[in-house]
């Protein structure tokens, strides 16, 4: 069965089905997030004590990161827009850039994990440390996860640009979408962990 | 793609770099004003308030929020809606618990 409305339209919604169905994933991705985000304001209100994230966590190297995955949000829309514009050569490399960006954004985070972890800081000594490490991990899970479909957009799914352009720019849209909630999570990651 | 469309995309991409640089100038100043001397409330707030203008803005111009169809916009509210009343019951147990 051919899936209907994968390159144009769907009359009634004024979508193509891909962007609705992603949208709708991204909403239950609020949820699952919302859910951490509200444990850790319940945390946070219920403890005698908290920590200020700056002395436990490395701020300079996670301002790094938010630049870092603020850029590849803006490479991720720059590969759109060059393959609305016709140009693939350059979407090739904007999306390259996007995964380059992409494997510095957990290079630096796993250093950041390296170092707590060499000071024996684990998720179990504190209840900052877990929420931390919970909310940072499954952060660092989407990313991956937007790596392995940017990649196959990159590579052997790029062929689709030969037979069906419209229906591979909406793939590069709607795995854009994802990309960007990916960054909208860590915008607030990094005030609520690192600077309150 | 004809010139009028490509044209348009050319106005989307100026706009794309502007939002760059606004986002990369807030995190500038999230990060400067986390060591100016607020309150604690006032810090957590100042903090949300530019994390809210960030995600904006990621929302708004590079997810395209900001001309997107009918339907998209009704799921959304509905995610907000949930999403407060997440918030909202989290919130009241731990009042209840005070007994506020």
């Amino acid at each position: 069965m051919q899936i209907p409305y994968t390159s144009t339209a769907r009359p009634d919604t004024g979508l193509y089905n891909a962007k609705l169905g992603v949208w709708l994933f991204l909403a239950s991705e609020v949820m699952l997030f919302g859910a951490l985000f509200s444990t850790y304001v319940l945390l946070r209100v219920g403890a005698a004590v908290w920590p200020h994230g700056a002395d436990i966590l490395n701020v300079p190297l996670a301002t790094v990161n938010t630049m870092i995955l603020i850029g590849s949000s803006v490479t991720m829309v720059m590969s759109w827009a060059s393959l609305m514009m016709g140009k693939f050569g350059r979407f090739r490399l904007y999306m390259g850039v996007t995964i380059l960006l992409g494997f510095m954004f957990l290079g630096i985070k796993s250093v950041e994990y390296g170092a707590k972890f060499e000071h024996h800081l684990y998720p179990g000594n504190s209840t900052f440390l877990a929420i931390y490490f919970a909310l940072t991990g499954l952060h660092g899970l989407h990313v991956i996860g937007g790596m392995i479909v940017n990649a196959y957009l990159w590579v052997t799914g790029s062929r689709m640009w030969k037979s069906d352009p419209q229906r591979f720019t909406n793939r590069v849209e709607v795995a854009g979408l994802y990309w960007h909630f990916v960054d909208l999570v860590w915008i607030f990651l990094f005030p609520l962990l690192y600077l309150l | 793609m004809n010139e009028a469309h490509a044209e348009d995309i050319k106005k989307h991409v100026r706009a794309y770099i502007g939002v760059f640089v606004a986002l990369a100038l807030l995190t500038v100043l999230t990060v400067f004003v986390s060591y100016l001397d607020f309150s604690r409330g006032g810090h957590i707030t100042i903090a949300l308030l530019i994390a809210v203008v960030k995600a904006g803005l990621v929302a708004s111009y590079f997810m395209h929020l900001i001309s997107e169809k009918k339907l998209i916009y009704g799921a959304l509210i509905l995610t907000v809606l949930l999403f407060a009343a997440l918030m909202f019951l989290t919130l009241s147990s731990h009042m209840d618990q005070r007994g506020i």
